[in-house]
């Protein structure tokens, strides 16, 4: 029997995410060079019909189809995937590492006594095991890990690492799983969704945005920096760490969690580049990074960039652009 | 509500150049300082307010060496009331065998609730947390950056990507791995520190937890560790401010953002 990658699906809202079509890309490259089958597990509801997207990006779609399965659950998840972990015996199993995969798939590496390798941002097939590479220390270190041999490794990528383009254009066999028992009572229940995102600004839309992180130092500086972006007509966006300290509204913020921004120029002001920051900036063509951390991981993403302290710069500006 | 919270200490290294070690497998860490890491920081404080909302209690733990110590002070200084520190003995723990050992020690305490941070700084993983809880059979959530009592449940927000936030119950006991943002974690003088040396920090060792070293077979085994690859990068702006402002407002114009 051949064996399989195992790519469990993720959607939300009655959408596949996109990190399922990356995890799909990297089983279709793995599979490709070590004569894989890459399958894909997608859990939904009575009324849902998701596998037609994933037509053309694997080889065969497992579909359980059930009432309880339209938004994510753990304890479900995770017993209908040692379910069929057990019946099909994987080489691979790769999640998304979301804070839906981040719930399932360490708990599933305990159940299941499977090793697990998380936010892995490559992964190649050396010897027969998996070696994956991993970003630490906020993107200024990678680390290459081995698993402990095993029948199956667990993986979980981090959004954004694989390009995605179109499908693969293979015959994706539909294969209904019957006779799976599907927890009815859970411990955890959702209740609903609801979006952050909506304030007095859109920043999604601006064609120029200036964006302050962790750098600024103080909340009474974020004064300086409004004039400046009022002087050159430029919104205020920023980093994570603002919004967590409560200098700004959450929808100022760019990243992952916040927005997703596609402005002409954007000028990040002591913002380090973590990647959840800089996975929202992907769309702008022109980022211009002012940190005095010549060894930021903004420098990497970033068009033009000015190793100095951010205030010198931003005094410099406005007196250049005069009163 | 007992409140168990397990902490963790990493290296500071923002502004910081990080050096691989002549091993390869690990960074030089003599000259750099120590911090709890942020994401234990909040889930530190949202343990001690719960304690403070439900007249509770607070555990906090660690996995370390004695100078690991040091956010168990921190603990205690902002209100735990006990400490425990399960002795690493020189050995590089992974993920699962960190939640092995919490494991061991916290299926021992009375508790209601269980936090960690959703990832820690330096390695990044994110999953001890999940590990734990289904070591101890509880019921899990990541990411939360809210929590509101109810009887015997919770009621939690999970922070999802695109700004969306899903809302769900999630009875106890139960363990729950928190975001940054979730509160404004309190202020914690040396004074406090140094007088909360005085409470008691029990230290437990593997062999006392019945574990035997030689079976704590890390899963995820670290080959090499390496700069990250040369990229085009950023045309850095040189100067003084003054040369750099005009090399920025020449690109701004050019790119038609400022007239």
């Amino acid at each position: 029997m051949k064996g399989t990658i195992l790519t469990i699906a993720e959607h939300r809202q009655n959408s596949l995410r996109e990190v399922t079509f990356e995890l799909l890309a990297l089983a279709h490259e793995l599979g490709k060079a070590q004569g894989l089958e890459s399958v894909c597990l997608l859990l939904e509801g009575e009324e849902q019909s998701l596998e037609g997207e994933l037509k053309g990006w694997c080889e065969r779609v497992l579909v359980l189809k059930a009432k309880g399965l339209e938004v994510f659950n753990q304890e479900i998840w995770q017993a209908v995937i040692l379910k069929v972990m057990g019946d099909r015996r994987p080489f691979m199993v790769l999640f998304s590492h979301t804070p839906w995969g981040m719930d399932l798939a360490p708990s599933l590496s305990v159940s299941s006594g499977y090793p697990l390798a998380t936010d892995c941002v490559s992964v190649v097939i050396r010897d027969g095991t998996p070696l994956a590479t991993r970003q630490i220390y906020g993107g200024k270190l990678f680390a290459e890990v081995s698993l402990r041999p095993s029948g199956t490794y667990l993986i979980s990528l981090r959004p954004g690492s694989m390009r995605v383009e179109n499908p693969f254009g293979l015959v994706t066999q539909i294969e209904s799983l019957m006779g799976i028992e599907i927890p009815q009572k859970t411990k955890k229940v959702f209740k609903e969704f609801v979006d952050t995102g909506a304030g007095e600004i859109d920043i999604s839309q601006a064609p120029f945005l200036i964006s302050i992180g962790r750098g600024i130092g103080e909340r009474e500086k974020l004064e300086e920096i409004k004039e400046l972006a009022e002087r050159m007509g430029a919104l205020i966006s920023c980093s994570r760490p603002i919004v967590d300290k409560n200098w700004l509204p959450k929808y100022h913020q760019v990243g992952t969690s916040g927005k997703t921004v596609k402005p002409k120029v954007y000028m990040a002001l002591g913002i380090s580049g973590a990647f959840q920051h800089v996975a929202g900036i992907k769309g702008s063509p022109t980022v211009i990074a002012v940190n005095k951390d010549k060894k930021a991981p903004i420098f990497r993403v970033a068009q033009y960039g000015v190793v100095e302290d951010l205030f010198k710069i931003v005094g410099a500006l406005k007196e250049t652009l005069g009163g | 509500m007992d409140v168990v919270v397990c902490l963790r200490r990493v290296p500071f290294t923002q502004e910081v150049d990080l050096e691989i070690d002549k091993g390869q497998r690990q960074i030089l860490a003599e000259n750099l300082a120590f911090v709890l890491n942020d994401w234990d920081n909040y889930a530190l404080e949202e343990a001690i307010s719960l304690k403070e909302r439900t007249k509770g209690t607070v555990t906090a733990i660690t996995v370390g060496t004695e100078e690991d110590e040091e956010v168990l002070r921190r603990a205690l200084a902002m209100g735990a009331d006990t400490a425990i520190r399960i002795d690493s003995e020189g050995l590089t723990l992974d993920p699962r065998n960190i939640a092995r050992l919490l494991a061991r020690v916290i299926r021992g305490l009375r508790f209601h609730l269980i936090l960690t941070g959703a990832q820690s700084d330096d390695l990044n993983e994110g999953c001890v947390g999940a590990m734990l809880a289904e070591e101890l059979g509880l019921p899990h959530a990541s990411v939360v950056n809210k929590i509101e009592l109810g009887e015997d449940v919770l009621e939690i927000k999970v922070e999802l990507e695109g700004g969306i936030e899903e809302i769900s119950t999630i009875k106890l006991p139960c363990l729950l791995t928190i975001q940054t943002g979730i509160n404004e974690p309190r202020y914690v003088s040396v004074m406090g520190i140094r007088k909360a040396a005085k409470k008691e920090l029990k230290v437990v060792t593997i062999e006392e937890l019945s574990l035997d070293k030689e079976a704590l077979v890390p899963d995820v085994y670290v080959e090499r560790l390496f700069y990250p690859p040369e990229t085009g990068g950023a045309e850095i702006l040189e100067g003084d401010p003054h040369i750099v402002a005009e090399k920025i407002l020449r690109i701004l114009r050019e790119r038609g953002v400022i007239s």
